[in-house]
């Protein structure tokens, strides 16, 4: 079987273009021309933010670029117009996020369907501007969706999904839209544009319930005692578990347009495998490109994608990974002092999370070359890699702290 | 120019504040927004800080508000005022929302100089078109009186106390009108709860301001003071009559009292009314009641140089358009969806160099 990285049989060559994750990210929000889009620079993001100014200057969208003093000030003003009745979407990265956390946990909780695009930059200290997930984890508990692009044309896809995902009545929550810094806001690879009017139509008009400018009054945002905050959080998770079959719907419809079906997992030659990796983000085309070689020598490796991080598709992840023994984690993130998040997520889903090996990858935009995750499955294949602590991929190195 | 019937008549026409809320006895807070709301005609709608305010009128599933009303965190009302300004204008302009609203942000002293500080500032150089209002009961009464930038000179509160050897909060409080009048912004006043009218005379100035517009409006905390509810309005009164808290105003750039006392009560008999000052008695602390008055004389100074200078500005035509918006009329200019203020952001320099 042969992959084809970008795009299905029939593909009409001429709508091709060539553009970096941030332009494919600014070219939907273009598309979407949300009302209000407040915002704060930050590597990676930054090519997000000016190009979409840049649009708005040459008059190819509406939107109100609101250049404000902070990401703190860039979410909550984004909660106030999303609230108001205005589609808002704003775009950040590390600190940035980190800055923000306080109120994305108040925009799930205030039902505010803000589409958050993310660079995903690790987080200080040390400083680095280079890509790893754990600026994300940040927001894991949130209560915002959490979508991880592998390529440009993914955040370009996943940034239009995001817009009706968010604004699904059943969910009005906040979506964040991963995509790798620099290894996919700043890296160029074709992506096929939709027509302007076909995004307009598949993300129709902003019809927020309730509106807080539209009515005589309203409370919103209230103080909660013990005796309520309980039930009002659970209407919140509620809602979150609901993304799993809404976002399927949702991709269902998308698929119309592009011929592309995302699921909320994509397994990769996983039927028959012995050996798999899960990963998210850009490095899951690296681990597509290492199965197809392995697979060439006859190890019978496969890939479990996650696209959707939260809500996690346990389900999905347990039927997939069933009947696989040897299973490494890939996370991009650390979590001192115990095993890191998507780790932890995969165990919390799956019978066998004692046969489970953590892999901790890529940290602080380290390079993680094809020989390295070649070296993880020969790790899985030896049975040289022992549970319940984290190795580190080095470059083409397996790693592990000495006891 | 309003009076006491015209606004309770308003108020009684379009109830949007209470009853049904958990302030205190003597608390200042409520009218202060009772005296702002009743002063603004047409729409309102209102963003609140984390605070007393907010904590005591919206205990889920009740409300005190009849406005819409958001409140999303401690730090960022003017951020989100912000959002909805901009959100305002958007549905404007595609004609979704067609009446004019008037936006009022209600923070405490925690909010607004402290934790709030850099979201109110971005927000004022932005020139979004909002009324904050800042209720100055200077502490962070809502988690126990703890000292803010607010907190004056040898008050004590539980995290300043006074005690054997402390006078209390060792620092004088933050100036953040001058803070805010330092943006340039058309409108920014001090003004006080037991000066309702003179508040509602600003407030109403504070509606036509093309552009932000601050008020700084002393209010009273019987338990963070250390006084009996029934003086909140006599402890207030004190501030204003010692000069420790001048009434005054600052119209595009110009400032102004608004109110000069006949004859300035020794500051002493406002401190003695209240609990937070008591130490500074017990324990023979003269010096730092003699530090407190000499705060208060020299900031009275300034203010007064700065009234005369800015005097001339008063009796001219530009000054006399803000003199015309007293009363109540319901034939207001709409408020949002006009073009920002140009005028005086464009050219603020006229007014500094009187300002010297
Ligand atoms: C980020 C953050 N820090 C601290 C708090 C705790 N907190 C809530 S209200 C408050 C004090 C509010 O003081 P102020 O703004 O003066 O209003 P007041 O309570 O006096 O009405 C504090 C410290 C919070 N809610 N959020
Ligand atoms: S603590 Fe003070 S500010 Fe808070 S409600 Fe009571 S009197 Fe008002
Ligand atoms: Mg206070």
């Amino acid at each position: 079987m042969k992959r084809v990285p970008f795009h299905g049989p029939g593909l009409d060559l001429s709508a091709l273009t060539v553009m970096t994750g941030a332009q494919g990210v600014a070219h939907a929000i273009r598309q979407i021309d949300p009302d209000v889009f407040p915002v704060y620079p930050i590597t990676p993001q930054t090519p997000i933010i000016q190009a979409v100014s840049q649009f708005v200057a040459d008059g190819l969208c509406h939107t109100h670029v609101l250049d404000i003093e902070s990401e703190h000030s860039a979410m909550s003003a984004a909660v106030g117009a999303a609230l108001a009745g205005a589609r808002t979407m704003t775009a950040t990265a590390s600190q940035g996020l980190a800055l923000m956390v306080e109120v994305i946990y108040l925009a799930a909780s205030m039902r505010a369907p803000i589409v958050v695009a993310v660079g995903n930059r690790t987080l200080s200290g040390p400083i680095n501007i280079h890509g790893d997930h754990s600026d994300a984890m940040l927001a894991r508990d949130s209560g915002a969706v959490q979508l991880f692009a592998e390529n440009a044309e993914e955040a370009y896809h996943f940034t239009i999904i995001a817009t009706r995902l968010a604004e699904d009545h059943h969910v009005l929550l906040p979506v964040m839209v991963g995509l790798d810094g620099f290894t996919i806001t700043h890296s160029a690879e074709p992506v096929e544009l939709l027509p302007d009017t076909q995004v307009e139509a598949f993300v129709g008009p902003y019809a927020y319930p309730s509106p807080l400018l539209a009515g005589e009054a309203g409370t919103y945002g209230p103080f909660a005692m013990p005796d309520s905050y309980f039930e009002l959080k659970r209407q919140e998770i509620r809602a979150v578990e609901g993304v799993l079959d809404i976002f399927d719907h949702v991709s269902e419809e998308f698929s119309y347009l592009t011929g592309r079906r995302y699921s909320a997992v994509q397994a990769y030659r996983l039927d028959d495998a012995e050996a798999a990796l899960v990963m998210m983000g850009s490095h899951a085309g690296t681990a597509k490109e290492v199965v197809d070689a392995m697979r060439l020598r006859g190890f019978r490796v496969g890939l479990l994608q996650i696209r959707l991080y939260r809500p996690f598709p346990r389900a999905e992840v347990r039927q997939w990974l069933a009947r696989v023994s040897k299973v490494a984690v890939m996370d991009k993130a650390s979590s001192p002092g115990t095993l890191p998040p998507l780790f932890l997520d995969v165990a919390a889903s799956v019978a066998h999370s004692q046969e489970l090996v953590s892999v901790i990858y890529g940290l602080g935009g380290r390079d993680v070359p094809a020989v390295g995750l070649q070296t993880v499955f020969e790790g899985l294949y030896s049975d040289r890699l022992r549970q319940g602590v984290p190795h580190y991929l080095v470059g083409r190195e397996m790693e592990q702290e000495e006891d | 120019m309003a009076n006491i019937k015209d606004m309770a008549l308003r108020a009684q026409a379009e109830p949007r504040f209470g009853p049904g809320h958990s302030l205190c006895r003597g608390c200042g807070i409520p009218s202060i927004v009772r005296t702002v709301l009743s002063s603004i005609p047409g729409r309102v709608a209102v963003m609140n800080a984390t605070s007393c305010l907010e904590v005591a009128t919206t205990r889920y599933p009740f409300t005190a508000w009849q406005v819409p009303w958001i409140h999303v965190a401690f730090e960022n009302a003017a951020a989100v005022a912000s959002g909805v300004e901009v959100a305002y204008h958007a549905l404007a302009k595609k004609g979704v929302l067609s009446e004019p609203i008037t936006l009022v942000v209600f923070a405490g002293d925690g909010g607004t100089y402290d934790i709030g500080l850099q979201a109110l500032s971005g927000a004022l150089e932005r020139g979004h078109r909002f009324i904050y209002v800042c209720y100055d009961n200077e502490a962070y009464m809502n988690t126990g009186i703890q000292r803010s930038s607010a907190t004056p000179f040898g008050a004590s509160t539980t995290t300043s106390p006074g005690g054997r050897v402390a006078i209390g909060k060792p620092e004088p409080r933050k100036n953040i009108t001058e803070i805010v009048a330092a943006h340039r912004i058309p409108y920014v006043a001090q003004a006080a709860l037991s000066h309702w009218q003179d508040l509602s005379e600003k407030v109403q100035k504070a509606y036509h301001a093309d552009g932000p517009a601050f008020l700084n409006v002393l209010s009273a905390c019987p338990p963070g003071w250390g006084h009996e509810p029934r003086d909140a309005v006599s402890v207030v009164q004190l501030a204003v009559e010692s000069g420790y808290w001048p009434l005054l105003e600052v119209i595009e750039g110009h400032w102004r009292l608004t109110y000069r006392p006949s004859e300035p009560v020794p500051v002493v008999k406002w401190l003695s009314l209240q609990g937070r000052f008591r130490h500074l008695f017990q324990n023979e602390q003269e010096e730092a009641i003699e530090k407190i008055q000499a705060i208060i004389n020299e900031e009275w100074r300034r203010m007064v140089i700065r009234d005369r200078n800015d005097a001339p500005w008063f009796t001219t035509e530009e000054a006399h358009r803000w003199d015309a918006v007293s009363g109540l009329p319901d034939s207001w200019e709409p408020r949002l969806g006009e073009p920002m203020w140009e005028s005086f952001r464009t050219s603020p320099d006229a007014s500094v160099s009187k300002n010297g």
